[in-house]
C-alpha cells in the first residue's frame, strides 16, 4: 500500500492523470491516478489515508518545489488538475463519505488589480491540503468581501496583488474589515508585496510560499 | 532605414522613460480606474508624464497603452475603445516627443493560454487592435514588455509582424529561484526564452520589471554571454516597494542606481530606462551617466 501511496503523490506532482497520459514523457505506459486509485481501493485503503498520505503529500511537494522555483505556473496546474481528478474518483467511489475539510478560507484579488494567477495557484494549494476555497475573484472591493462574511463561516481571507498600484488597496480592506468588527486573519501575498509591506498594514501574515499560508492556516485549527 | 535603428547607430545608447502607472498615480488618479482611458478622458496629465520625461533627458519614450489590449480593457468594458485609445496614446506620447522616438507600449493580457481563459483567435484580434491603433497613431517601435508567457508573446510578435518596418522590442520578466537561477513565471531559463523570442523575430530584447537594478545586472551578463552581438534593452524596477507613512515608495533611489547602470554600460545594453517606481530623477541620472560614458569612450 504504502508503494502505491509515493506513487500516488508522484504522479499527482507530474499531473499524470491515468496510464494514457503524455505526462511525464519518462512514465509512458505507466500507471497514473486513476491506475493507483483503483489499486489502493482495491485493497481497502480508507479515502482518508489516500488523501493525507497520496494526494496532500504530492500537492505539498509541489508547493515546495514551486516555492523553490524548482517547477513553475504550468506544473502547478497540472497538478491541479490532476488533484481534481482524484478527488471527482473518490467522491464517485465514496459517495456517502465526506471529503475532510478543515475550514473555509476566502480568497480575492482586490480593488482594481485583475491578476488571478497568484490568487489561483494558493487555492490549488490549498484546496489540495484539506482547505475549503470561496473564491471571491479579481477586483474584490472590501464591501463583497463582508457580504461573504456575514453569510458564511470563514477562519481566514487572502489578499492577493500583482501591481504596486493596487496593493494600496488591501491596506483599505484590512481597515475595512476591522472597521466592520470582523478580526479573523488576513494573509496578503502577491509579486510587489514584502514582509514589511504587511507589517506596516497590519496584514496577519505574509508569504511568498502558499505552503506557509497552510501552515498559518492549519494552526488556526 | 527605420528611424530607431538609424538613431542607434548614431547614439549607440539610448536613454529611454521611467515608469507611467506609478507616476499617474503619484498624479493624484484613483488607482480602481483603468489608468488608459486618460488618454480620452485626461490627455494633459498623460502629456505631462510623457513631456516629463523629455524634459529629463529621454531619447525614446513609451506610451500609456501597457494595459490597452481589447483583452484588458474588456474589463472595465472599454473593449469597443481599444483601437482609439490606443492611438490617442501614441499622439499624447509623440506630441510629448517632438523629435524623439516613440515605443508602442503593449503588456500581457493577464489571462492564460494554457488554462483556457483565453485562445488564440481572441488574443490575435486584441493584439492586432491594440498594435493597429499604435501604428496608426504614428508610434516609431513597438514595446512588448513585462512578459512571461511566450506563447502569448508570440502569438503578438507574429501580428506585429504583419504591420511592415516597425522594429519589434521584446523585454521579459525574470524571477531569481532559490538556487539563484533566473526563470520566467512559466518556467523558461534567461538562455531558452531568449533564443526563442530571437527565433519569432524580435529585434530588440531585454529585461525590465523585477527586483531592481542591482538584481538585473546579473541577468544581462548572462544574456550576453549567450548573445553577445545582441541588441537589448533594460528597464529595470526601483527596487521593491514598501510602504512609508501612507505612501508607496521606492528603494531603489536614483543615487542607488549608479553603479548598477555602469554596469550596463560597460555589458554595452542599446537602451536603458526604468520600470515601477522610477521618475523623472531617474532618468536625468542615467542621462548623466550616459553622456559621461559617451565622453570617455569618445
Amino acid at each position: 500500500m504504502e508503494d502505491y501511496l509515493n506513487k500516488l503523490a508522484y504522479c499527482i506532482e507530474k499531473g499524470r492523470l491515468n496510464s494514457q497520459s503524455k505526462i511525464p514523457s519518462n512514465m509512458l505506459g505507466q500507471d497514473g491516478v486513476e491506475e493507483l486509485i483503483n489499486q489502493l481501493i482495491q485493497l481497502n485503503t480508507p479515502p482518508k489515508i489516500i488523501i493525507e498520505k497520496g494526494l496532500i503529500k504530492g500537492m505539498n511537494e509541489v508547493g515546495n518545489k514551486f516555492r523553490d522555483g524548482k517547477i513553475f505556473i504550468p506544473d502547478v496546474l497540472l497538478s491541479a488538475k490532476a488533484m481534481n481528478y482524484a478527488i471527482e474518483l473518490l467522491k464517485k467511489e465514496f459517495p456517502s463519505e465526506n471529503m475532510p475539510i478543515k475550514g473555509k478560507v476566502i480568497l480575492a484579488t482586490v480593488e482594481g488589480d485583475l491578476h488571478s494567477i497568484g490568487k489561483n495557484i494558493v487555492k490549488v494549494i490549498l484546496e489540495g491540503n484539506g482547505w475549503k476555497v470561496i473564491d471571491l475573484g479579481v477586483d474584490v472591493s472590501s464591501e463583497k468581501i463582508i457580504v461573504k462574511l456575514k453569510e458564511d463561516e470563514i477562519k481566514a481571507i487572502g489578499l492577493s496583488a500583482l501591481l504596486t498600484t493596487t496593493m494600496l488597496n488591501m491596506k483599505k480592506i484590512i481597515i475595512d474589515l476591522r472597521n466592520s468588527g470582523f478580526n479573523l486573519p488576513v494573509a496578503i501575498g502577491g509579486a510587489p508585496v514584502t514582509q514589511k509591506f504587511a507589517d506596516e498594514i497590519q496584514a496577519d501574515f505574509y508569504s511568498s510560499d502558499p505552503n506557509e499560508f497552510v501552515n498559518f492556516l492549519d494552526k488556526l485549527n | 532605414m527605420n528611424k530607431l535603428f538609424e538613431k542607434l547607430e548614431n547614439l549607440k545608447i539610448l536613454v529611454s522613460d521611467g515608469a507611467w502607472g506609478t507616476e499617474l498615480i503619484k498624479s493624484g488618479i484613483n488607482s480602481n480606474i483603468c489608468p488608459e482611458i486618460l488618454n480620452l478622458e485626461n490627455p494633459d496629465k498623460v502629456f505631462n508624464i510623457a513631456k516629463q520625461y523629455i524634459e529629463a533627458g529621454s531619447d525614446i519614450i513609451s506610451t500609456n497603452s501597457f494595459g490597452a489590449s481589447k483583452i484588458k480593457l474588456n474589463s472595465y468594458s472599454l473593449s469597443n475603445k481599444t483601437y482609439i485609445i490606443n492611438k490617442t496614446a501614441a499622439e499624447i506620447s509623440k506630441k510629448a516627443a517632438g523629435d524623439k522616438l516613440v515605443m508602442g507600449s503593449i503588456g500581457p493580457c493577464g489571462k492564460f493560454l494554457l488554462t483556457d481563459e483565453i485562445n488564440e483567435s481572441e488574443l490575435e484580434e486584441s493584439f492586432y487592435l491594440q498594435i493597429k491603433g499604435l501604428v496608426d497613431g504614428g508610434v516609431d517601435c513597438l514595446l512588448f514588455e513585462t512578459f512571461y508567457d511566450l506563447d502569448e508573446l508570440s502569438i503578438g510578435i507574429n501580428i506585429a509582424k504583419d504591420f511592415t518596418n516597425i522594429p519589434i522590442i521584446c523585454s521579459l520578466t525574470f524571477n531569481k529561484n532559490n538556487d539563484g537561477n533566473f526563470f520566467t513565471l512559466m518556467g523558461n531559463s534567461i538562455e531558452n526564452a531568449f533564443e526563442e523570442l530571437l527565433k519569432f523575430g524580435a529585434n530588440i530584447v531585454g529585461v525590465n520589471c523585477g527586483n531592481g537594478f542591482n538584481t538585473t545586472i546579473e541577468i544581462l551578463k548572462q544574456i550576453k554571454l549567450k548573445f553577445p552581438s545582441q541588441k537589448l534593452i533594460v528597464q529595470p524596477n526601483a527596487g521593491l516597494p514598501e510602504l512609508v507613512s501612507e505612501k508607496i515608495i521606492y528603494t531603489e533611489t536614483p543615487e542607488k542606481i549608479v553603479t548598477a547602470v555602469e554596469n550596463y554600460l560597460e555589458l554595452g545594453v542599446s537602451i536603458i530606462g526604468g520600470c515601477c517606481g522610477t521618475t523623472q530623477e531617474h532618468i536625468k541620472t542615467i542621462r548623466k551617466l550616459v553622456d559621461q560614458w559617451r565622453n570617455k569612450n569618445r
